[in-house]
């Protein structure tokens, strides 16, 4: 892949109507490989005993998001070939995570 | 039956694409992945909208089934695999609802489209044309298939499996983290049942585990092979995943999918329901 690393420009925090950033936990960021975004990567979000919660694929911008509760979590990303995690604790509102190596 | 009559590999669908007497059907919770690539030949099924009575909760009857089947070009006849994103769960869905209405030979794809994408598998954007057939559903097989006054007759009398994750489990999620949290009035689960989340049955690839593993898995978990099971999740996606595992993997006999989930049973008015801490 060539080009210019991607730059972390803000991710978008447009909600669906039903949900309210005042009491949801809104964990997102963006799967990295080598300064570029990874698109089409399996995204699972673990609980604290690292048990599976959810799974999303990575969008063409390598970003991800999930709707969770207040928390310790880790992000884990599956890409052909690589794999990478990041833990983080999640309160009310947006946590961004970014998952390099996958 | 055994696990190579219900769950194929996919080296073997590699071997098999485009052969007569076998159609590869997509069924994916995100309903657009199948235009952006799919396996060749395959056709799609969309879960939502050709599955679901578009007016009552429920699914399409027999003749609408005999309709959508004989409309994609599938017959009787014809071993159907079943492949899907997300883990599966709706491709496991779909399988349980094909032998709901009695198709013969169904297969899942081991992994599905996750391992075939993690295995830089093709995929590819051709249409796929089939001569429409003329295709005959049975009656439903109610024997898999759990409702609601039965799921309550059930606690404490037979296995109830909750298959949802822990966070659901205990009440303090509504729904998987990626969707919006919505739905049920009440957040929690059904008395006795045990948690055994369907993730559990399956390797981070999407590959259902090893029959060993999987009947140390329900049996750690304290289901009772004397008794009879209910498999439940939010939608019935989920529990569909689980109960291939146990009705179709290990060959339990009685096991049913409560299709109604959670989404019903947290909105019933009067029923017991625990939460946990």
């Amino acid at each position: 892949m060539c080009g210019a690393p991607v730059q972390d420009e803000a991710l978008d925090q447009t909600l669906p109507s039903n949900v309210d950033p005042a009491t949801a936990s809104i964990i997102q960021g963006r799967v990295v490989r080598d300064g570029e975004p990874v698109a089409a990567a399996y995204v699972r979000l673990l609980d604290r005993t690292g048990e599976f919660t959810a799974e999303v694929v990575s969008s063409a911008t390598g970003v991800f998001r999930f709707y969770a509760s207040p928390g310790r979590w880790t992000v884990r990303a599956l890409a052909p070939g690589a794999a990478g995690s990041a833990d983080l604790d999640a309160g009310v509102g947006f946590t961004e995570a970014r998952v390099e190596g996958a | 039956m055994s696990r190579e009559d219900v769950l194929v590999s996919a080296d073997w669908a590699e071997q098999h694409l485009g052969q007569d007497g076998i159609v590869f059907v997509e069924v994916d919770e995100d309903t657009s992945a199948y235009d952006k690539g799919h396996i060749a030949g395959a056709v799609k099924l969309d879960w939502r909208t050709e599955l679901q009575d578009p007016v009552r909760r429920d699914f399409v009857d027999k003749a609408g089934f005999e309709a959508l089947l004989s409309a994609k070009g599938i017959g009787n006849d014809d071993t159907v695999v079943l492949y899907g994103g997300n883990n599966h769960w709706f491709a496991a869905y779909a399988y349980w609802y094909f032998k709901l209405y009695g198709h013969q030979d169904v297969k899942l794809l081991d992994g599905g489209r996750k391992k075939w994408e993690l295995d830089s598998r093709e995929l590819t954007e051709d249409a796929t044309q089939r001569p429409a057939t003329q295709y005959r559903a049975k009656d439903q097989d109610t024997s898999i298939r759990a409702f609601r006054d039965e799921v309550v007759a059930a606690i404490g009398q037979q296995n109830l499996v909750d298959v949802r994750s822990p966070d659901e489990f205990a009440g303090r999620l509504f729904a998987p983290a990626h969707l919006p949290q919505e739905a049920a009035q009440r957040a929690g689960h059904i008395p006795t049942a045990v948690n055994v989340p369907w993730s559990k049955a399956a390797n981070e690839d999407g590959t259902f585990k090893s029959d060993d593993e999987l009947r140390a898995l329900y049996t750690e978990a304290g289901l009772d092979p004397a008794k009879d099971t209910i498999a439940y999740c939010r939608i019935g996606e989920r529990s569909s995943h689980s109960w291939f595992a146990l009705h179709e993997l290990l060959g339990e006999p009685n096991v049913k999918n409560y299709d109604g989930s959670w989404t019903e049973y947290g909105s019933l008015v009067g029923v017991p329901v625990e939460k946990s801490s």
